[in-house]
């Protein structure tokens, strides 16, 4: 087969898994609505249970505490959409439709990226539905039109990343329920033990140690500076880096998961 | 050249855990083109493994499998090319329509948008699928997902169909209709692999058959060969009365191929006999001569249930068993 055949039909089989997979959400809408219910209580909850006790001006970056909060829970949620990538690929997996993808003459990569790919435009609507709650909650984007896409660029560049590293867990482990799990051990240290929600400062100094240099902590930083204009020491940058490099291992490990053919 | 064989698989075997589980443990089966080769056997037998091996899917831990002369294990990709799939368990998308689900396989097989749709239609139609053709798989009943599964592994006008026990859980009628698509397939020229654990199933669509068992072949060849192995066909009557035993018993000697068996109730007697209703002819002929009117008088041929019985010990499902154990099996 030619080179450039096969890379036409490595983008066709993606475009047609990545269609078969919105069609999912579109036909179930409840799961994207569910799937926004949960940050949009943190975010309710979080502005007004810490908002009073952290309080708005000059101490919190950002002026109020919804502005700092809303880039730390957005994080929070393009992490756990991100995960959600494997759950879906556990179910499919669970009822046979991996195999029969893989009996099929198609592109190795062509499941997972469509998975992965149709995730991120999840992920982009329930960013968009937060950021309309967020607004109704007082939250403002303080630093130009330019640095707002940016941010949204740059969580949706991490929850694709993550989704990948969720496609190798979820080929791994094949059953949505352990995926689920696992999703949320990763989830739930990363995000409590970052800059997401309150400063690090305040964290006992070996917490601090690790809450520093994680990428949740790098994205939270980077989504504030482009929506803040807080400066961050270079955080756009680290948090770019952090997503091409779990991209550049968790790619080829999920496609050898897809590919092996052990069990 | 000689036609390669459809399919091929030398000596393959595939152990789990280490060994201990040998889900297959040294099996060869050869299949000609445009036939269909059934592999009947019971539970666990190894008959999914087997398919799977040889749509890709898994691969062995000895030995080789070929589809076509193309070594699976080398180039799985060509394999791919020119198999289609229905596996155990139907896999289709619930959310999407039947008309979705076998047109999304088209385009896997990288057929344009307008043949995918072409073929799409014309397999719904086949499949008595058109007037369910635009609803979401989720209302479909069970019968109708299998045939969906089925349709969406035709979209690729596969030479090799593997079907993994399609008709389990489906109702007689339903059944019968699928044997029709699948003889209708053949006779496209397409070769069919068929799993199954109905004995009336492979003796009614196979033209050759393997058992296998415990993941190892334990006899093969057509379902008249199976059976011949049991010592063909049997001349079964009642007599009215006792004292007319010795009579009959006389009367028929010359055309038993064995010594004929007497029941329990001293009534009724068993003639193991060379040539079917030939023979059956011949034993109503010497009985008339004697002047014995047995009470009920029949032919018998082994069923392929015997065959099966003799060569591994256990009894086959009938249908009525497999199904209700399908359902309590429920999806994997
Ligand atoms: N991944 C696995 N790990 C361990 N054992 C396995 C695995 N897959 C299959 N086996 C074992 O291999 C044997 C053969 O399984 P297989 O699925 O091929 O049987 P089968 O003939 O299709 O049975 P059935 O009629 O129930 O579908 C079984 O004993 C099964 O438990
Ligand atoms: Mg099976």
């Amino acid at each position: 087969m030619s080179m450039s055949k096969q890379i036409r039909n490595e983008i066709s089989d993606t475009v047609v898994i990545t269609r078969r997979n919105l069609y999912r959400y579109i036909r179930l809408p409840q799961l994207v609505f569910f799937s926004s219910i949960q940050p949009i209580m943190f975010l309710t909850l979080f502005n007004f249970v810490f908002g009073g006790a952290i309080g708005n001006g000059t101490a919190i970056p950002g002026g109020k505490y919804i502005n700092y909060l809303l880039p730390g829970i957005l994080a929070q949620t393009m992490l756990f959409g991100g995960l959600q990538t494997g759950i879906g690929l556990a179910e499919d997996m669970g009822k046979g439709i991996i195999d029969r993808f893989r009996s099929l003459p198609m592109s190795r990569s062509a499941v997972m990226a469509g998975r992965t790919l149709s995730d991120m435009v999840r992920n982009l609507t329930v960013a968009g539905i937060m950021l309309t709650v967020g607004t109704l909650l007082g939250f403002r984007f303080q630093n130009g039109f330019i640095n707002a896409i940016g941010m949204i660029g740059i969580l949706l560049l991490f929850s694709f990343a993550f989704s990948w590293v969720a496609a190798f867990l979820g080929m791994s482990v094949g059953d949505a329920e352990t995926a689920q799990l696992a999703s949320f051990v990763i989830v739930f240290p990363l995000t409590f033990a970052s800059a997401a929600f309150v400063p690090i400062q305040t964290m006992p100094s070996w917490l601090q140690v690790f809450a520093r240099n994680q990428p949740v902590t790098h994205l939270v930083q980077a989504a504030r500076e482009l929506a803040l204009g807080v400066p961050s020491n270079g955080a756009i940058w680290k948090s770019a880096v952090w997503s091409l490099a779990i991209l550049s291992i968790f790619v080829p490990l999920a496609i050898a998961r897809y590919r092996s053919r052990a069990v | 050249m000689k036609k390669p064989y459809a399919f091929e698989v030398k000596d393959v075997a595939k152990y789990y855990d280490g060994g201990k589980v040998k889900a297959l443990d040294g099996v060869t089966l050869q299949a000609e083109q445009g036939k269909i080769f059934g592999l009947l056997g019971p539970n666990g037998a190894g008959k999914t493994t087997i398919v799977r091996m040889l749509s890709t899917l898994l691969s062995p831990t000895r030995g080789t499998a070929k589809v076509l002369g193309i070594d699976v294990d080398k180039e799985p990709n060509k394999v791919r090319e020119i198999i289609g799939l229905a596996g155990q368990y139907a896999a289709v998308d619930e959310f999407l329509t039947g008309r979705e689900n076998i047109y999304m396989s088209g385009r896997l097989y990288h057929l344009g948008h307008a043949e995918a749709k072409k073929r799409t239609a014309d397999i719904l139609e086949r499949l008595q699928l058109t007037d369910a053709a635009d609803r979401q798989v989720k209302t479909y009943s069970g019968g109708m997902r299998r045939r969906l599964d089925l349709g969406a592994s035709l979209i690729g006008q596969p030479k090799i169909l593997f079907l993994d026990e399609p008709t389990t859980g489906l109702d007689p009628r339903t059944r019968l209709d699928l044997w029709n698509i699948i003889r209708d397939l053949v006779a496209g020229g397409t070769t069919i692999l068929l799993t199954t654990q109905y004995l009336e199933e492979a003796d009614e669509l196979a033209d050759h058959i393997a058992v296998i068992d415990h993941g190892k072949v334990i006899a093969e060849g057509t379902s008249d060969q199976l059976k011949a192995r049991l010592g063909g066909d049997v001349v079964e009557f009642q007599l009215a009365h006792k004292r007319d035993l010795a009579t009959a018993l006389k009367a028929v000697a010359s055309h038993a191929k064995k010594e004929p068996t007497i029941d329990e109730d001293g009534l009724t007697i068993t003639v193991p006999v060379k040539d079917g209703s030939r023979s059956l002819m011949a034993v109503v002929g010497a009985l008339n001569t004697a002047k014995i009117i047995p009470t009920s008088l029949s032919l018998h041929r082994p069923s392929l249930d015997d065959v099966f019985l003799a060569l591994t010990g256990k009894k086959t499902q009938t249908s009525e068993d497999a199904a209700s154990s399908a359902s309590k099996k429920g999806k994997k």
